[in-house]
């Protein structure tokens, strides 16, 4: 039995239209216009338990729904969910004590508390044993370099350091599952790296089972052994990360500046996006041709002043991974 | 932990983060008693004028005005979140936030805030209910203090309710619609003063409707040992405070429902 287990998950919402206005909000009051939205058509997986899944997908795509239901705040239209054999809207209260979730760009700490009283609320909230509560709270602090933070009042925290406080939070009564939905967005670049270890962590040596959304392929090429795509309210890929990259990611852009006014080319597995000047921005694909032996065969015919290589950006990707999967039924 | 305990460590909470503030918590309490007391100078301007009205006299309308006061300034105190329910938790998402802990949505909005400034009203209230005690010569026996304390909480119900049901328009409206205000802040200037100087179908509102009139008018007369000039019978008087009670059993009922809608739409 999977520690997480998702069947034929369905939810369509009836989102009211209002026209603009107090007029408009009067006369929605009397008569609502509703448009049917169908986040989730049709959701399966499963989870064992101490997998790490990263959770990818445009917006609108059925991810926060998905979460919603997972975490028993949002009741599914048809499908089953059963995490450690609870129906989670079924059994909301028990279930959430086992649970931790972290929205990135929500709080649930206390604005104007400094932070270990919004810690001691939990405790208290939770039920969490004293004893227990102050051993992990430590372990905690220690782990996310919390001890200067704990007599700030939240309000005072900067960003990150907010973030580092907020999964601390989440972890008090020590969950099983950590839904972790946007953890690193608008942070800076130190505070991502150190949430990104803190759960590679927490997943390795608690054997705390994680899923994670994001848009930032760095948390999911960092963390992730598992990705499920979705799109359109379905699963559209579930498979190990290192799959998913070679099938989808394969493509490499290269961008050049060279001396004079950028020359044609013409080199096998190689197109031309972008021209601009004496700029040009190549896609092409690393399993035909290295980007170094490209590098090469460039600078080897013309006069280069930079040069560069990216990935092309996850809703690039994503966008076209709805092109090669039969996405245009939408 | 119980619930009880919880809202304790709740309450220390909100005073200490209202304290980070102390002068802007202070001013509101100050500004909460100024305006309220406009409210009593009024009330007293007209009787001033008029003498008693229709066998009321200033002393016993000030016993109706002091104990609407002492309630709403408790309810208001003890439901905050319900308050602020529309903008702060349906608007913002917050209300996701209640979900996810392991306890009841109700008690955690309880335990949102206190607000200190409330006082204000409830100092008011109190230094009006003392006044008129002198100017009624009126004895607080045992009976008169525990009925006090039985319409007290009665209101405390019926005004709590009022918020709750506020609420739970939220989830309708997700602003709060400003229309309840007409029964929270309308029920108690209507409440502040004896029903029987009201038309017929407001006195039928207040009492089998929204049964402000079964938290002040009644328990009121009873402590104050009069009858009801309007021939409630006089055994009914003491007992009417459960109708606040009864009033929010159905209010939690219907935020039941309201938050079983939002679960399963999510909004």
């Amino acid at each position: 039995m999977p520690q997480i287990l998702v069947q034929d998950l369905a939810k369509t919402y009836r989102v009211a239209e209002r026209a603009p206005g107090m007029l408009g909000a009067v006369r929605g009051l009397v008569r609502r216009r509703w448009r049917t939205v169908e986040a989730l058509k049709n959701v399966s997986f499963s989870l064992e338990r101490g997998e790490l899944l990263g959770f990818i997908g445009p917006n609108g795509a059925g991810k926060s729904t998905t979460i919603k239901i997972l975490s028993g705040i949002l009741r599914p239209d048809s499908g089953r969910v059963e995490i450690e054999g609870l129906v989670p809207y079924a059994d909301r209260i028990k279930h959430v004590a086992r649970i931790g979730v972290v929205f990135g760009q929500r709080t649930q700490l206390w604005w104007d508390l400094p932070v270990i009283d919004g810690f001691d609320l939990l405790r208290d909230i939770y039920r969490v044993d004293p004893q227990r509560y102050k051993a992990t709270r430590d372990e905690l602090v220690a782990m996310l370099r919390l001890e200067k933070l704990l007599d700030q009042p939240v309000r005072q925290l900067s960003l990150g350091q907010r973030m580092r406080a907020e999964i601390g939070a989440a972890l008090l009564h020590e969950p099983s599952i950590l839904f972790l939905d946007e953890p690193t967005i608008g942070l800076d670049a130190p505070s991502k790296l150190a949430v990104r270890e803190f759960v590679k962590k927490l997943n390795q040596e608690h054997g705390v089972t994680v899923l994670l959304t994001t848009h930032d392929m760095h948390d999911i090429e960092a963390l992730a052994q598992r990705v499920i795509v979705i799109g359109h309210g379905r699963v559209l890929a579930d498979s190990p990360f290192e799959a998913l990259r070679a099938d989808v990611l394969a493509e490499r852009r290269l961008f050049v500046d060279f001396a004079q006014d950028a020359p044609a080319l013409d080199l096998p597995g190689v197109e031309v996006r972008n021209r601009d000047g004496r700029s040009l921005e190549l896609a092409f694909d690393p399993r035909i041709t290295s980007a170094p032996a490209l590098i090469a065969a460039i600078t080897a015919r013309h006069a280069v002043e930079d040069i560069h290589v990216e990935q092309p950006a996850i809703e690039e990707v994503i966008a076209r991974f709805y092109d090669l999967h039969g996405a245009n039924e939408a | 932990m119980n619930a009880l305990a919880l809202l304790g460590r709740y309450f220390a909470a909100s005073m200490r983060s209202q304290m980070q503030y102390p002068a802007s918590a202070l001013m509101l309490t100050v500004g909460q008693l100024a305006s309220t007391a406009i409210e009593i100078v009024s009330i007293w301007a007209l009787f001033d004028r008029f003498g008693a009205i229709k066998g009321w006299e200033l002393g016993e309308v000030m016993f109706f005005y002091a104990f609407v006061g002492v309630s709403f300034a408790f309810a208001d105190f003890l439901t905050r979140g319900f308050d602020v329910f529309g903008s702060d938790f349906v608007r913002t998402g917050a209300f996701d936030r209640l979900l996810l802990r392991p306890r009841s949505a109700a008690l955690q909005l309880v335990g949102h805030d206190f607000r200190i400034s409330r006082f204000g009203r409830f100092f008011q209230a109190a230094i009006v209910l003392a006044v008129a005690t002198q100017m009624l010569h009126f004895v607080w026996t045992p009976q008169a203090i525990a009925l006090a304390l039985w319409t007290v909480a009665g209101g405390v119900a019926l005004f709590s309710a009022l918020f709750v049901l506020q609420a739970v328009l939220a989830f309708w409206t997700v602003e709060s619609l400003e229309a309840v205000n007409a029964l929270t802040y309308g029920g108690v200037y209507a409440g502040q003063l004896p029903i029987s100087l009201y038309a017929r179908w407001l006195r039928t509102f207040l009492i089998f409707i929204v049964p402000l009139a079964c938290v002040a008018y009644f328990p009121v007369l009873a402590i104050l040992g009069r009858s009801d000039p309007l021939g409630a019978p006089d055994e009914f008087l003491p007992v009417a405070p459960l109708a606040g009670f009864i009033f929010l059993g159905l209010s939690l009922l219907a935020w039941r429902f309201g938050v079983s809608k939002y679960t399963s739409t999510g909004s």
